[in-house]
């Protein structure tokens, strides 16, 4: 357990030093700045012209195709990792069995060719 | 203390903090940022009980993707969120039924984790002894071989995932000017260019 704790040692100094150094910026421009509002100033500014309407705008929905065929790909990739690392210790069915998981998912891959869905356009 | 329950409780504040914050905060953006913070720190869970490869699929998938979708899809309804704020009140029994109902769950669970008999034994049973084999390859030799079936049932939900996102979202527009790169590449100049001998003066 300590020696596993001491192994992530540096990503904890990593962490802190992040941290702290936000803060400390967070800090300074709270404390330090010189601050003197005005109506103009505070106002939302976009391109010199009046903010035309609330930031939180409709997004194309195929952005979250992108998104959602991204996320598919990315949990195939972890489901190989185990995989890679226990390899030479794994049994034939393990191995198949990884296989046809693999023939599945390009079937998928396949299909969203055939059909485009990886084209912007 | 150790240096190990330090971490434990800062981390698991941190969680039930994040946790509290995504459900009470009133910006639905921050609310997902609140919950990144509780991926985040929940990663730390996972590495102090020594699961390293779930700490950073954590953080791979859950921080790095399904985060952004739940930012997309909350960008993309854009729902009044005040007037939603409004009808809670309507849906709160449910809420707390729901609520209740996991708090049993988890109850049972960690019950049967204390008090089953021969605790032990079953706990042996589920994965090799951690001290001899690191959790990622204990994942890997249980996963392909043990659970083939929940292996491949997962395989086939992301496949009906991705085709039902195809279907669902997919709508080609038409009009539009696509590339076609091999009509480019058979693309012939000697029939797609005329040369035209024009005469000074005439035009063609």
């Amino acid at each position: 357990m300590d020696l596993m704790l001491r192994e992530y040692l540096p990503v904890v100094i990593l962490l802190a030093l992040a941290i702290g150094l936000g803060l400390v910026l967070i800090l300074a421009a709270a404390v330090l700045a010189v601050r003197n509002p005005d109506p103009e100033k505070v106002s939302a500014y976009e391109c010199g012209f009046n903010a035309f309407d609330d930031a939180r705008m409709k997004f194309d929905v195929r952005f979250y195709l992108v998104s959602i065929l991204f996320i598919i790909f990315d949990l195939e990739v972890a489901f190989l990792f185990p995989w890679a690392v226990a390899f030479g210790e794994i049994s034939m069915v393990g191995f198949w069995s990884m296989m046809v998981f693999l023939g599945v998912l390009t079937i998928g891959f396949a299909y969203e060719w055939k059909k485009g869905a990886l084209e912007w356009a | 203390m150790t240096v190990a329950d330090v971490a434990f409780y800062c981390f698991s504040t941190v969680t039930v903090a994040a946790g509290l914050m995504m459900t009470v905060s009133r910006n639905p953006v921050h609310s997902v940022l609140w919950l990144i913070l509780a991926f985040l720190s929940s990663a730390g869970l996972f590495v102090l009980l020594g699961a390293e490869f779930v700490a950073m699929l954590l953080i791979i998938v859950y921080v790095g993707a399904v985060a952004v979708l739940f930012l997309f899809v909350v960008m993309m309804l854009d729902i009044d969120f005040a007037e939603l704020k409004g009808e809670m009140a309507k849906y709160m029994p449910l809420a707390l039924l729901v609520g209740v109902v996991i708090l049993i769950q988890i109850g049972l669970g960690i019950g049967a984790w204390v008090e089953a008999d021969g605790k032990m034994g079953l706990r042996a049973a589920v994965a090799p002894d951690a001290a001899q084999v690191e959790n990622t390859r204990a994942l890997g030799l249980l996963i392909y071989d043990k659970y083939i079936y929940l292996f491949q049932a997962s395989g086939l939900i992301l496949l009906v995932a991705m085709i039902g996102a195809i279907v669902l979202t997919l709508r080609h527009r038409s009009g539009l000017k696509r590339q076609d790169i091999l009509q480019q590449m058979y693309r012939d100049p000697a029939k797609a260019m005329e040369l035209v001998d024009v005469k000074p003066g005439q035009g063609l």
